[in-house]
């Protein structure tokens, strides 16, 4: 299994899963697990679990599927949810900068696809017209 | 017109070199072509028929002389020395390279330029009307809310992969010249009782497979919410649009089955953890942005210019063009100017060579103010021309063959680039305007006719708008050959209709004939100085049916 991006007071660790916790559904969820949502899945429901989530993987079934970023966002500054929040799936180098201002703090890049070469990505551009996760003021605020 | 300062500058510089190394990972083969699709499409570039085509942005149809010279050069240097206006007034260079698209990137970058999100399922460019700041029936500048949400829609990370293209338009006169019930989001500006300024907010419009025309969401929305209302509709649509099937992933499918109410309270729900938060505009980022689009130093001329006057008596030819071309401005003795880029057969709509380019960029400095628009009907605006240029000004234009005095007629036909370019094509859609054009070249009848739009679309992805074209025609494909099926009654503006499908479709070397039926019925049919949507919206289609159908058996 490929290794994970994860932020680290905002700079990428490469590092193990950790391969003793579980990552299930929310159907099967238990409380101490991790919760693995999916696109359909509507986060605003989850507020009373949170407290006893893992942490958060968020799948992407495609890298052309939007609705993680939405559900991202949503979980950060809505539920504010400060725990892990993991993006899974069909998750690659190009994406990395949109995930992680959509609030992402772990990635588990794409198996065939080298974790070193998808740390590059994170970056992005370093201009954000508008506002994000993790920069909730646009631009104009910031000037 | 709007300047760059640095941030613009490094967002335009970084996300080319941004895509150099998505471009070099592609042909290294790092990137599979499937990885690669939604990255080049968000830099603008297709890839067609033949070869790939970079679409670049023009952000609500402005353009300075400065950068009109530069998609001159790139069209010389990296292309067949042309380039297509589309119908959401950006420009498309078809014969590209893809190992030279960054380069071509680094140069739009000098001058203020970029192909950002011209393609994809992301908001695309921001338009508004040809005529933003100029035209004499305009209640407001819709060009400081057009560049601000450019600006917050450009690389907005949530909003990259939405279920498919989401384009806003925003218009501020009395004339709907921006199209906005075509649009995912329409906005419509205008001042409130007490001045301050107010959005009305129309979703869920588009043409496609399914057109249909926006509706209403919200009325008298102070502009401070633009950006926030904006989010709540994306960040909805984005969580429940339809992703398992591209034909019905716009929003106005959404809108359509969850119903305008249903919608409009879910975007309120959404929208109430918003307002009034970080996201609300603030008047200083409103009057930092506006402060581009001042006025220019308009010369106090006189309201009648004696030798225009005496231009017009002697010239039929400028009486004709002034009668077609020119349109009021706001600022007396002066106009703006439409630049027709369908001379007729011999050039397809929106076509304009490097030379042309060239020439308008000059006629912009010489007779204008450095600036010019493109309009969302392909054609070439000049919006600040003294009165007193004018006939200087025909003159050019005619030599350079962009003088051709057709705006709004049958020949000022708007058309996508269809099967000769385009891989989704059923049809052609440029040999039939040319067939048409061939047809209708006698330019005292097409004054005659009077008022009349024609739109082609070589498929259901409906880029050339046919069915709010007085006549649409679509390219169909039946059992492999190229056949057009054609609509009556097609409007846009703020009397937007969508045209109704005539009968049955016709082969390529019949429509100019169909389409004189039509027009003679039209003829026939007519009261005093009728335009031709209205004898069809009094008259209905039978007529028009009889007379195309019956004379087909005939002959
Ligand atoms: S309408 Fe169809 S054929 Fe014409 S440009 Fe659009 S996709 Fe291509």
């Amino acid at each position: 299994m490929n290794k994970l991006i994860r932020l680290v007071d905002g700079l990428p660790v490469i590092e193990s899963a950790d391969p003793t916790l579980a990552i299930v559904p929310l159907a099967q969820w238990q409380a101490g697990e991790g919760l693995l949502l999916g696109p359909d899945d509507d986060v605003e429901s989850l507020q009373p679990l949170l407290a006893d989530v893992a942490m958060i993987a968020i799948d992407f079934p495609s890298f052309r599927d939007g609705r993680g970023y939405s559900q991202a966002y949503l979980l950060r500054r809505r539920l504010g949810w400060q725990g892990e929040l993991r993006a899974v799936g069909d998750v690659l180098r190009d994406q990395l900068s949109h995930m992680r201002q959509c609030g992402f703090d772990s990635f588990a890049v794409r198996a065939d696809k080298s974790v070193e070469d998808a740390v590059k990505g994170l970056a992005g551009v370093s201009v954000l017209y508008g506002r994000s996760a993790i920069e909730p003021r646009p631009l104009f605020r910031r000037r | 017109m709007y300047e760059y300062d640095d941030y613009d500058h490094a967002l335009v510089h970084e996300r080319v070199a941004q895509f150099r190394d998505q471009v070099q990972r592609r042909l290294s083969g790092e990137l599979s072509e499937e990885e690669f699709l939604p990255l080049r499409l968000q830099n603008g570039l297709y890839m067609q028929k033949h070869a790939y085509m970079l679409r670049v942005a023009i952000p609500y149809g402005t353009l300075s002389a400065e950068q009109l010279r530069c998609l001159a050069a790139i069209a010389r240097e990296y292309d067949r020395d042309y380039g297509h206006f589309t119908t959401r007034q950006n420009i498309q260079f078809n014969w590209i390279e893809l190992e030279q698209v960054p380069d071509i990137l680094a140069r739009l970058a000098e001058v203020q330029m970029h192909a950002i999100q011209t393609s994809g399922n992301c908001v695309r460019n921001i338009t508004t009307e040809a005529f933003a700041g100029v035209a004499a029936d305009e209640l407001l500048d819709p060009r400081p809310l057009a560049e601000i949400l450019r600006q917050w829609s450009t690389v907005n990370p949530e909003f990259l992969f939405l279920p498919r293209k989401f384009k806003i338009a925003l218009c501020s006169a009395i004339e709907d010249r921006a199209a906005i019930q075509m649009h995912d989001i329409g906005l419509y500006l205008y001042q409130g009782d007490a001045g301050q300024m107010l959005l009305r907010v129309m979703v869920g419009g588009g043409l496609g497979r399914t057109p249909i025309l926006s509706q209403q969401i919200r009325d008298g929305l102070p502009w401070q919410h633009v950006l926030s209302y904006v989010e709540a509709i994306l960040r909805v649509y984005n969580r429940h649009g339809r992703r398992d099937n591209k034909y019905k992933a716009r929003i106005k499918i959404l809108v359509k089955a969850l119903g305008i109410e249903a919608f409009a309270a879910e975007v309120e729900r959404e929208w109430q953890h918003l307002k009034d938060g970080p996201a609300e505009l603030t008047d200083t980022e409103y009057q930092r942005v506006a402060s581009a689009f001042v006025p220019p130093a308009y010369e106090s001329l006189p309201v009648v210019d004696l030798e225009y006057g005496s231009h017009l008596a002697q010239h039929l030819g400028f009486e004709r063009w002034v009668q077609r071309n020119v349109k009021a401005h706001k600022v007396p003795g002066y106009a703006s100017v439409v630049l027709s880029t369908k001379p007729g057969a011999a050039l397809p709509p929106g076509d304009v060579t490097s030379a042309q380019m060239e020439a308008v960029a000059d006629w912009a400095e010489r007779f204008g103010f450095g600036e010019i628009r493109i309009a969302h009907e392909q054609n070439i605006v000049l919006p600040d021309v003294r009165k007193r240029d004018l006939f200087a000004l025909w003159q050019a234009a005619c030599e350079q063959g962009l003088g051709t005095a057709n705006i709004g007629l049958l020949s000022d036909i708007i058309a996508c680039p269809g099967g000769d370019y385009c891989s989704l094509a059923n049809a052609k859609s440029i040999p039939i305007a040319q067939g048409i054009q061939a047809h209708f070249d006698d330019l005292d009848y097409l004054h005659d006719i009077g008022e009349l739009s024609l739109n082609i679309s070589g498929c259901m992805n409906a880029c050339g708008h046919h069915h709010i074209g007085n006549i649409g025609i679509l390219g169909v494909d039946k059992n492999g050959s190229e056949w057009y099926q054609i609509t009556l009654g097609g409007a846009q503006g703020q009397h937007a209709a969508l045209g109704k499908v005539i009968g049955p479709s016709f082969a390529a070397e019949q429509v100019p004939q169909v389409i004189e039926r039509i027009v003679q019925t039209f003829t026939d049919y007519r009261e005093h100085q009728e335009r031709f949507v209205d004898t069809v919206q009094r008259i209905g289609l039978e007529p028009f049916k009889e007379r195309v159908y019956r004379t087909q058996e005939v002959a």
